[in-house]
């Protein structure tokens, strides 16, 4: 796919700048785009990547530079010009009515609002014939609001193909979807081109990126770094581009595990709509160790993760924590047995947006000293411990008194991070730690837990990321339908094995009896 | 007269239909409103003013359609004030709409008095007239209640089509109720959400002033202060109660007509000499907050009610 030379241009952007006060999201980005080729735009988050295509396809006005398709000038900041240059765009966050049909849904805008009809036939006709070209298989008369994510992904690529799209943008399309559907998705972008549309795919997953595109250009803080040829590259040193820097990954060293600090004896929980609950869990963590817990979500992480946070009881079995404590199970009893958790949802259970950086600073302690006395808020101390977590943690913001929900992701974590670790907890709940950070942050994260688990804490690290797990763990324990595999020492499974595992071969009395 | 006499009374039914009237009106128009997005709590206001543009203008000599006419530019002048203030500027829709309750209630009185300083009874106009559809008119029961009726009360029952086509069977329909679900639907497909949503109120706006309309030009022949009382209130429970589809809302507009045509003349029966009036007034209001709660539970809000759109924001 490389050496296009001669092929025809269909896109240049020249020269777009972009400014959000003070911030240069986009800073002079020129490149083209050339027919039936696959295009990577790759940064971490925050880079400008949708920002730029934003702009492109009208969403945004740019403060300075032009696009040109198909050799004419694009006009800015009107999506339904771009649209009619033929460039389609599949959003990330999905731009899709819920309560209408998918039929609707690509109908929408199409013809003369004024017109007196729908051509609903017709168009569903078109709309069966692109899915069957194109391999987007999605029932024309389905309510979106039924429909899985990947379902909603091929709406929104048909609504594109549907105004005969020849430039499509696809943003982060593989965020949301299963490996399989990716795979989908990859052969449905390998028809298109053949057909000779051109692709422009957002991403900061580096194997992804690879797998799809024949160039690569590379965004770091809102300035194009780099452009290479994806067969002239490999994953390590587009890493690097993207970063800026090089990467270490993390390094584990040895280390004997220290005292049981939790014991969990034939733990069950009750299951939860469709996910089961824990169906008699045995698990200790010991100091200065770290647990990965693999398995493919909904199996029970969250009924376990819940168990340890304190949200949960257990329906039946012994949870013994060392030193031995009394009292009812509950979120303030693990906070103060020393459990610090980082959830799963940063936004929903993390943080709360519209708060500060201070008051989310100190969510789970502000009842106690220094953060207030005899019934009074101390807000300077609890500014003085949101600043020593800005500082320490490395947390890019406006400041400690600015809206956590003006963070990137990757800022909100190393908040969570900081308000976890800075209480010196002797057990640690890291619930998809990384999820959705940029590599940069994903490093900081690790290395993070690392140096908590060398200080003597233990660990129980959740993820749906086998690589993570498998980099970070001393043990490695598969959850399955709410059933915990032996203990796997690290090192001692390949990927291959654990996937095994993962898919409930090896469970007492195979998958079916769990 | 006992219940049974009353249920099979044409008089009774050609009460119901005429007092639905209005709210049909009223009801369209906020439901348009808020299929697009917007919720107008202004409709109280618009009614109010829409009653007194459209009686004032026949007072002073135009047609009876012409002061339709009048009433329905009077309201859509208060909805492009009201999709002003709340799509391209975002503002709180439920404070807009209080105001604009406000603004339009008083506007209302003040052009009253500075019109009629010296009038202590309101003068009265020739309202709408009965129109008898031929040979329909002289079905039993059904003919009087149904077709000698005014002819804006046909009006109302028409437009409950129109609406419904518009929204299900039109691109504008389709563009308008994907503006109330998710507005970035409607942008990312070339379309603007600021047009189609202020568009929506003041259309919507004008049919609720001429629900008013109907009540100083077909019901009553005069206008009067505290005239519409509620009725915008009613209309907003029975967008919610129609679960946001015409068909419905009609439905829900004829339920609660029935229980106030009803409380009146129950209040004739010889219960109606032992219970306090105010018990049958009560009525209708008790059991339209009863068939609500029934109703809504299952109902799909538009999902973007309520919630501004603001193209590039981040």
């Amino acid at each position: 796919m490389v050496g296009r030379e001669g092929a025809e241009v269909v896109l240049r952007l020249d020269g777009i700048t972009k400014r959000f006060g003070p911030l240069v999201a986009n800073n002079a980005i020129s490149f083209d785009l050339k027919k039936g080729e696959v295009i990577a735009l790759l940064g971490e988050n925050g880079a400008g990547k949708t920002t730029l295509m934003n702009i492109l396809f009208g969403h945004y006005t740019a403060d300075e530079g032009a696009v040109e398709v198909f050799g004419q000038p694009l006009p800015p900041g009107h999506p339904r010009a771009a649209l009619a240059a033929g460039v389609g765009m599949v959003h990330q966050h999905f731009t899709l009515a819920d309560n209408m049909t998918v039929l609707e849904n690509i109908l929408l805008g199409t013809g003369s609002l004024l017109s007196n009809r729908l051509n609903a036939r017709a168009a569903k006709a078109k709309v069966q014939k692109l899915s069957a070209d194109f391999g987007l298989s999605v029932h024309p008369d389905a309510k979106v609001g039924t429909l899985s994510v990947g379902e909603r992904q091929r709406v929104e690529i048909l609504k594109a193909l549907y105004r005969d799209a020849r430039i499509l943008i696809l943003d982060e399309p593989t965020a949301v979807l299963t490996p399989q559907e990716t795979t989908a998705l990859f052969d449905t972008l390998r028809k298109a081109v053949a057909l000779g549309l051109s692709i422009i795919f957002i991403s900061h997953k580096l194997n992804e990126v690879m797998a799809i595109s024949s160039r690569v250009l590379v965004l770091r803080h809102g300035k194009l770094v780099g452009e290479v040829a994806t067969s002239d590259t490999d994953r390590h040193k587009l890493a690097e581009m993207m970063v800026g820097a090089e990467i270490t990954a993390p390094k584990l060293a040895e280390r004997a595990p220290g005292a049981a600090l939790m014991t969990l004896s034939g733990i069950r929980t009750a299951p939860r709509g469709n996910a089961p609950g824990l169906a008699g869990v045995d698990l200790t963590l010991r100091a200065g160790q770290i647990i990965g817990l693999a398995g493919v979500s909904g199996n029970g992480q969250s009924a376990l993760a819940d168990l340890i946070g304190g949200l949960e009881v257990p329906t039946s079995g012994q949870m013994e924590l060392h030193p031995a404590r009394s009292g009812d199970w509950s979120p303030r009893a693990a906070l103060a047995a020393g459990i610090a958790r980082i959830p799963e949802d940063r936004h929903k259970t993390g943080t709360v947006a519209d708060f500060s950086l201070t008051e989310n600073a100190v969510l789970e302690s502000y009842e106690n000293a220094p953060y207030s006395r005899k019934g009074w808020m101390d807000w300077s101390a609890a500014e003085g411990f949101a600043r020593k977590i800005i500082e320490t943690y490395d947390v890019r913001c406006p400041g400690p008194g600015a809206a956590i929900r003006l963070l990137s992701g990757g800022n909100m974590q190393k908040l969570i991070l900081g308000r976890a670790l800075e209480a010196g907890p002797k057990i640690i709940l890291a619930n998809q730690p990384v999820r959705g950070l940029d590599i940069g942050a994903v490093t900081f994260v690790h290395n993070r837990l690392i140096a908590a688990r060398d200080a003597g804490a233990a660990v129980l690290l959740i993820s749906e990321d086998l690589d993570e797990v498998m980099a970070l763990s001393d043990v490695i324990h598969v959850i399955y339908e709410g059933h915990l595999s032996p203990a796997f020492p690290r090192g001692s499974k390949t990927p291959a094995e654990l996937g095994v595992w993962m898919a409930g071969q090896g469970f007492e009395g195979g998958a079916d009896a769990a | 007269m006992d219940l049974l006499d009353i249920l099979l009374s044409a008089t009774f039914w050609a009460a119901v239909i005429r007092i639905a009237s209005p709210l049909i009106f009223a009801t369209l128009g906020e439901l348009i409103c808020e299929r697009a997005g917007v919720l107008n709590l202004g409709i109280e206001g618009i009614m109010v003013i829409g009653a007194f543009a459209g009686w004032m203008a026949v007072y002073l000599g135009t047609g009876l359609w012409v002061g339709v006419g009048v009433a329905m530019l009077a309201g859509m002048l208060f909805g492009l004030l009201h999709a002003t203030l709340t799509v391209p500027f975002g503002l709180s829709q439920h404070v807009v709409g209080l105001g604009v309750t406000l603004l339009a209630t008083a506007t209302a009185s003040f052009a009253y008095r500075l019109s009629l300083p010296e009038v202590t009874s309101p003068p009265k106009i020739t309202p709408f007239q009965p129109w008898e559809i031929p040979v329909l008119s002289d079905i039993p029961l059904l003919g009087p209640a149904l077709f000698s009726q005014t002819a804006l009360t046909y009006l109302a029952f028409i437009l409950v089509i129109v609406v419904s086509l518009i929204l299900y069977r039109t691109p504008l329909g389709l563009a308008l109720r994907a503006a109330g679900e998710n507005p970035a639907s409607v942008e990312a497909q070339g379309l603007s959400v600021t047009a189609i949503r202020m568009g929506a109120v003041i259309v919507g706006s004008g049919l609720m002033a001429i629900g008013g309309a109907f009540l100083t030009m077909s019901a009553f022949s005069s206008f009067f202060f505290e005239m519409v009382n509620g009725r915008g209130w009613i209309c907003i429970a029975l967008v919610v109660f129609g679960a946001w589809r015409p068909g419905k809302a009609l439905l829900g507009a004829l339920l609660f007509a029935g229980f106030d045509a009803l409380q009146v003349r129950l209040q004739q029966t010889p219960m109606g000499a032992v219970v306090p009036y105010q018990v049958f007034l009560m009525v209708p209001y008790v059991l339209s907050i009863l068939a609500l709660i029934l109703m809504s539970r299952r109902a799909e809000v538009p999902a973007a009610l309520m919630v501004p759109f603001n193209k590039g924001e981040r």
